[in-house]
């Protein structure tokens, strides 16, 4: 897009105020590290961010520089859950008790996959449950990439990784993605949503919503990832469509337990189209795709029936 | 006249009353038995008004320590509770509020670690926690579960110490009998604890980034700056005690003694279990022996200087332990001769094992433990290995 397109059009919609100042050291098309920067930009400064450890903690935060330009604090990898609920506590407490003036502040989450749906899951779980006033967002790369591309549960079905490698007697991944979305939506919190860097303004809009909604909100976020997913760092926002497109991570939110499709497609890109750029999945068999293309195909419906699309 | 009442308390509660005069703002626990009483009190005065506070009933103590990191980091007054095996769950967490200098308060109800289960006394889990860089002191009883659980308040904010500190009181022993003591009038307790901010709380209008990545090139510096600074609070523990003294009337010290004067063997005893030996000290001096008892009140930071102090003149030091470290004997005991190594004139070290899993140690045991030691010494003396003993047990 040339530059008198974006001046025109682009600021008239988002800040040109960066809150995730640049300099920081993701890799080359890093899809988390975009995300991170368009999530930060709807956040606004009125907030408080907590960290898990893993890739966005170690690649903004080598001392002595930091690129937050908000309140910041990143303690262990597990514990996102339980340091935002003491935050919002603290917050409500001390405004409650004349200490500091009301300001409403917001309380955000920061975790990859492995930090939310597997050594997070019982902290975010409990502060959900607990219904803390907070939004908590996963960037979800599929693989614990800051400690070099290990499988996680949010790792696909048939993906190479360096604990799930293929071999003679191995197709890589063997289990199914662990539906992180949903178990959120179980614990019967006002907002769920998915997004995607690709889709920045959905995804923006959605940080929005959950940041005012009251009670806890979850917002899952694809995150491309080159390194890990072997594919070129130039295709890291034509991958992330191709998810969409595919049906294979769709963008959608549930506001009290009602479903909202945000990108439907009648006929969706076969999965073969979002894998062929991405080396994780090259040692794949045409039945293996076969048994994944069904798979999404039926999650899909599931997904369209819960939203009401006919 | 002070103005205070002396009720009859439960040690939980007599440690909830303290939270309650100190005003905190946020309390995150997790229940484990000895130490649900202090929850449930709690639980009972947010509920009825008495202390306005938020009350996190979070999943598991890992998640109690990590939200009383955030409510710290917040610049909320923070308070938890745990035992045995609870702190164990809270270890990784526990080194996070040290490091980052954020004065949780955290009252540990001691209780023995699995396996075998065992929900009742010792001190395996205070020994399996002595370098996370904490302030940790031991309450021998009721009143100074009290005492020191409003004082561990004022040391731990105040903005020249700024690290969580720890109060262990035994549970069980402690946690669940119920002794008369004397409760201060709540306004007296508040000028007690100024109110409290920390220099740079979490806020959107002074943003920090805190816990920050630390390669190589900057870790240790800033492993250096945290020993410097915790180095320095010894000072600002002793006025804190000082100061408690003057207004309230009881005054503490890093290490205490008893009927020390002239003493040739002393015992060291650490928590509830001093007030027996204390007794058993009575009947040793009434036979005419030279004992005495020193008790160490400060565990961390350890208080070299009053406890070299203690032992002058001493010729026999008898240390019980009430934790294994399986290997090694006993924790403090090995403590003690380290603390002791480079001094030119120091005593015989003996050290035993007793009390574990909330085993009792009656008075005969002690007398017969200083008894004992005065053999091994003549085995020491005779060149003979001296192994460390675990007394009451059926063999």
């Amino acid at each position: 897009m040339k530059k008198e397109e974006t001046d025109l059009f682009v600021p008239r919609l988002v800040t040109t105020e960066e809150n995730f100042a640049p300099g920081h050291r993701a890799c080359i098309g890093c899809g988390e590290a975009l995300a991170v920067r368009h999530v930060c930009k709807a956040l606004g400064r009125n907030v408080i961010i907590v960290n898990a450890t893993g890739c966005i903690e170690v690649f903004s935060s080598v001392l002595p520089q930091t690129s937050w330009c908000v309140p910041w604090i990143h303690t262990i990898f597990e514990n996102v859950g339980a340091v935002v609920s003491g935050i919002e506590s603290a917050y409500k407490a001390r405004v409650r008790k004349g200490k500091i003036p009301d300001k409403n502040v917001k309380f955000v989450g920061f975790a990859g996959d492995g930090g939310t749906s597997d050594i997070g899951l019982q902290a975010l779980s409990g502060a959900m449950e607990r219904g803390h006033n907070f939004l908590y967002c996963c960037f979800d790369n599929e693989a614990y990439m800051n400690t070099g591309i290990q499988r996680s549960s949010s790792t696909p079905y048939g993906a190479w990784t360096t604990t799930a490698p293929y071999g003679k007697k191995s197709i890589g991944q063997a289990t199914w993605k662990k539906n992180m979305p949903e178990i959120a939506v179980a614990h019967k919190i006002p907002y769920v949503a998915t997004a995607c860097p690709s889709y920045p303004f959905d995804l923006m809009d959605k940080v929005k919503r959950g940041l005012e909604i009251e009670g806890p909100a979850y917002v899952h976020i694809f995150s491309p990832c080159p390194t890990g997913w072997r594919s070129p760092p130039e295709l890291t926002i034509e991958i992330g469509r191709l998810a969409v497109e595919t049906g294979v991570f769709p963008l959608y939110e549930v506001i009290n337990g009602e479903y909202r499709l945000n990108y439907d497609f009648t006929d969706l890109k076969p999965v073969r189209e979002y894998m062929k750029p991405q080396r994780r999945f090259r040692h794949l068999t045409e039945d293996i795709i076969d048994k994944i293309q069904a798979r999404v195909e039926k999650e899909y419906l599931k997904l369209r029936e819960k939203a009401g699309v006919k | 006249m002070k103005k205070e009442k002396v009720v009859g308390l439960e040690g939980s509660f007599a440690v909830s009353e303290a939270v309650r005069m100190a005003n905190a703002d946020v309390i995150a626990a997790y229940p484990i038995t000895p130490q649900t009483h202090i929850v449930e009190r709690l639980s009972e005065m947010v509920a009825e008004g008495e202390l306005d506070a938020e009350f996190i009933c979070v999943e598991s103590e890992h998640s109690a320590m990590s939200a009383c990191v955030g409510a710290s980091a917040g610049g909320a007054r923070v308070f938890t509770c745990t035992a045995g095996q609870g702190l164990e769950l809270m270890h990784e967490v526990l080194y996070i509020p040290s490091s980052m200098r954020l004065p949780v308060v955290a009252v540990v109800a001691n209780r023995a670690l699995s396996a075998p289960l065992s929900v009742w006394c010792d001190h395996s889990d205070m020994m399996a926690v002595r370098d996370i860089g904490w302030i940790q002191m031991l309450a021998e009883n009721n009143q100074q579960a009290f005492d020191l659980t409003l004082c561990a308040f004022r040391i731990a904010e105040d903005n020249e110490v700024l690290f969580p500190t720890m109060v262990h009181i035994d549970g069980f022993h402690l946690s669940h009998v119920i002794e008369d003591m004397r409760l201060p009038d709540a306004e007296e307790v508040a000028g007690f604890i100024p109110d409290y901010k920390h220099p740079f709380a979490l806020d959107p209008d002074k943003p920090v980034s805190m816990g920050c990545y630390g390669p190589p090139f900057i870790y240790p510096e800033t492993k250096r700056a945290q020993e410097v600074a915790f180095e320095n609070v010894m000072p600002k523990i002793l006025e804190t005690w000082k100061v408690f003294g003057d207004r309230f009337g009881r005054y503490y010290a890093p290490v205490e003694k008893y009927r020390m004067g002239d003493a040739k063997i002393a015992l060291l005893t650490m928590g509830s279990y001093s007030e027996t030996a204390m007794l058993a000290i009575d009947e040793l001096r009434a036979k005419g022996e030279d004992v005495g008892l020193i008790r160490l009140r400060l565990w961390r930071p350890f208080p070299f200087k009053e406890f070299r102090e203690a032992v002058k003149g001493v010729e026999v030091l008898v240390v019980l332990d009430r934790c294994v470290s399986f290997g090694m004997g006993g924790p403090v005991c090995s403590e003690v001769k380290s603390a002791l190594y480079d001094q030119q004139k120091k005593p015989h070290v003996v050290g035993f094992i007793g009390g574990l899993g909330g085993r009792d140690i009656p008075i005969e045991e002690f007398e017969y433990m200083i008894q004992g030691a005065l053999e091994k010494v003549k085995a020491i003396e005779r060149g003979e290995e001296v192994e460390t003993e675990m007394i009451g047990i059926r063999e």
